[in-house]
């Protein structure tokens, strides 16, 4: 599965346009040139962010629609406390993880396979090697960042979706535990599972092979 | 002295700076004397930070088109919903 990179500075701010007060008022006042104004400024955006938490573009694509119509049907609840693209993103990732949660009819791989193992007394099996330092160019770092997302692509959900949570989308363990429904607790240890899975899976492709 | 195993299942904690003082001690004390838990501990760190580089690209152009099927698509799903 391909996924695509989001912009860094894609992420900052409100988009160029009609600020959020004046679209917000537009869309109470049931302006459709305001509805159509929201979905170009955001939707590609979004798109991106469901793509982090779903294999499939086309599921990506429907929950994005879904989210869409569900944030203008409940427009009340938004007041302006944030910004609109903070509140759909919001609504994207609930309506993504909502999506995985439905297809979720196979019992989950287990993770055990991919955490490190110790021997007697506590020892490693194996010993960490370092790894490489950075990519040298452009084209090296998108072939790192590939096969960082299909290395998280292989983990379990219920681990990936923490990962997604905390460490790409940067909710903090209390917006996680909410969103996912389970104690902060339980995000921090799947967090940490998640991270020693993830590092197993890339430790043969980032090792460093000189010493 | 804490184990290898010890100081990988707690890592998140101490990188965290959520343990007590006296455990922060010990595992400060088993990175002193295991190359092992040092690279451990490098290479953790820094599988969280390529898991958010993985998503954004600072070289990527920044989108400005949204496909129009896609905001039609968008609009028509809302308008069925309100009728």
């Amino acid at each position: 599965m391909m996924h695509d990179s989001e912009p860094a500075t894609f992420d900052a701010g409100e988009a160029p346009g009609a600020p959020d007060a004046e679209l917000a008022a537009r869309i109470r006042a049931g302006d459709r040139g305001a509805y159509e104004e929201v979905v170009k400024r955001y939707a590609t955006r979004m798109i991106a962010v469901a793509r982090r938490f779903l294999r499939e573009r086309e599921d990506a694509r429907d929950v994005v629609q879904e989210a869409f119509v569900s944030a203008f049907k409940n427009f009340h609840t938004y007041h302006g406390e944030s910004r609109i693209s903070t509140w759909l993103h919001r609504i994207v990732v609930n309506a993504a993880l909502m999506k995985i949660r439905s297809r979720s009819r196979r019992p989950e791989e287990p993770i055990e396979p991919l955490l490190p193992k110790f021997g007697e007394g506590g020892s490693p099996a194996e010993a960490a090697l370092p790894w490489e330092e950075g990519a040298h160019d452009a084209f090296e770092r998108e072939e790192r960042r590939e096969i960082v997302r299909r290395c998280i692509d292989r983990l379990p959900d219920s681990y990936r979706t923490v990962l997604l949570l905390r460490d790409i989308e940067e909710l903090d363990t209390c917006e996680a535990a909410e969103l996912l429904g389970i104690t902060e607790n339980a995000v921090k240890i799947r967090l940490h599972r998640a991270r020693q899975a993830l590092r197993t899976l890339l430790d043969p492709h980032l090792r460093r092979i000189t010493p | 002295m804490i184990t290898c195993r010890e100081f990988v299942e707690f890592v998140w904690a101490y990188l965290a700076d959520e343990l007590p003082r006296e455990q922060k001690f010990e595992f400060d004390a088993h990175l002193a004397v295991c190359p092992h838990c040092v690279v451990y501990l490098d290479t953790y760190k820094k599988t969280a930070s390529l898991g958010r580089e993985a998503f954004f690209d600072p070289e990527a152009p920044i989108p400005v088109d949204v496909p129009d099927e896609l905001v039609e698509a968008i609009l028509a799903a809302k308008e069925r919903d309100e009728e």
